[in-house]
């Protein structure tokens, strides 16, 4: 029998830069009080949100995932001709064909990349980051711009109290590159399948949650899949200086960062927040807020960052990281 | 297996975790008192009382059962019928 070539990939990955892109237009909790029955005060003590950003109408999510893209190429000191596969982390594209990876690619000046969309939700850039690490490590890909970028206003009833207030528009993008000593750990991810039901498109429109119910998921279940990430990249929780759970719901994040801390994690572990003023953006809130933070200077390159996506599917993943 | 707790302790094991969850003094939490309306717990601190309840009292407290649990008391029947 004829054995085939195999290619070799790097030793290990890290990320190379980041960047990331929000709209203009910031909608506060009292713009919203105007269409729904709402107010500051009580969106606030819910999901912890002051204000997002939505997109105009002709700003589309391709157009966000390029900025960020863009901005992440040049945070790593690279031209588009470096990278070679661009992967898309994605849930709200306006129509399933085609896909928005290649356009992306393209516009940014990736000449013929391997280019695709990845969908899991929430948990999406760490699904996706992983893949991009394992990709160079195989040799598959020389380095990969990995980008969450969402318009979920296009999937939200604009007065349904509930989710309207949550949800926004954004991208955040990573570079993935070749490296001496591991700056990606392996990814701890999986799904649960059987609780589909509890963030769903209702009627095959509008984003629908069971608010409660995830809420106990999030809340419960998290925080020990943070853990196992640790501990399969050989780290304890008192090693985590930055903690970047997805932008779901500060009283979620803050649930996760006290469970963590009740297993060692420190007091001054810098916990991400940017949902404060970016609501929740699914795929792009983890790389959106990562570059949020270092630019407040809140995360220093070489910070170990420990990211959570979870999600509908309902999925999730997680791995550290070490900031660049 | 260990003695089932009376309803006086229940009541005080949840008001415990009410003033840890919610900030609510353990001395407003008495039976006739809606969670709701008079201590002024929202529906996602209902979440955290339940699960810190499943771990102190060892019972389940499924979402839709939670729902029909208005009145401390109500938890308190609930949390002695299922221990």
């Amino acid at each position: 029998m004829t054995a085939l070539r195999i290619t070799q990939g790097a030793a290990a990955t890290r990320l190379l830069g980041v960047g990331s892109h929000q709209p203009e237009r910031v909608v506060t909790n009292d713009d919203l009080s105007k269409i729904m029955d709402t107010t500051d005060e009580w969106i606030r003590e819910r999901v912890g949100i002051r204000e997002r950003r939505f997109a105009a109408k002709d700003e589309l999510l391709v157009d966000m995932a390029v900025i960020a893209g863009s901005k992440a190429l040049a945070d790593a000191g690279l031209a588009p001709s470096d990278v070679d596969t661009v992967i898309l982390a994605n849930c709200t594209m306006p129509t399933p064909i085609p896909n928005g990876a290649a356009q992306v690619a393209d516009r940014i000046g990736v000449k013929a990349a391997g280019a695709f969309d990845l969908n899991a939700a929430c948990a999406g850039f760490c699904y996706a980051l992983n893949t991009a690490s394992d990709l160079v490590r195989a040799g598959s890909a020389r380095r990969v711009l990995v980008i969450g970028a969402e318009k979920l206003t296009d999937w939200v009833e604009p007065t349904d109290r509930a989710n309207a207030i949550i949800f926004a528009d954004g991208a955040g993008a990573a570079v993935v590159g070749p490296a001496e000593t591991p700056g990606i750990g392996p990814v701890v991810w999986g799904s649960a399948g059987d609780l589909v039901d509890m963030i769903y498109m209702r009627d095959d429109r509008w984003i629908y949650q069971e608010g409660q119910s995830v809420f106990r998921w999030a809340t419960t279940q998290i925080a020990p899949i943070a853990l196992r990430a640790l501990e399969v990249a050989g780290l304890q929780p008192s090693d985590v200086d930055v903690l970047i759970p997805h932008q779901a719901n500060l009283r979620i994040v803050e649930a996760i960062a006290k469970r963590l801390r009740a297993k060692g994690a420190r007091e001054d572990m810098v916990v991400a927040d940017d949902i404060v003023h970016s609501g929740n953006t699914s795929s792009a809130s983890i790389p959106m807020a990562m570059d949020h933070m270092r630019a407040a200077g809140r995360v220093k390159p070489g910070d170990v960052a420990l990211l959570i996506g979870f999600g509908a599917g309902l999925s999730y993943a997680g791995q550290a990281v070490i900031c660049p | 297996m260990a003695d089932k707790p009376s309803d006086e302790k229940i009541l005080e094991g949840l008001a415990e975790i009410v003033e840890e969850v919610a900030g609510v003094s353990p001395d407003d939490v008495t039976p006739e008192k809606s969670f709701v309306d008079d201590l002024d717990i929202d529906s996602l601190s209902m979440v955290e009382i339940a699960v810190q309840a499943e771990d102190k009292f060892g019972v389940k407290i499924p979402d839709d059962e939670l729902a029909n649990l208005k009145t401390v008391g109500d938890a308190v029947k609930y949390v002695s019928a299922h221990v």
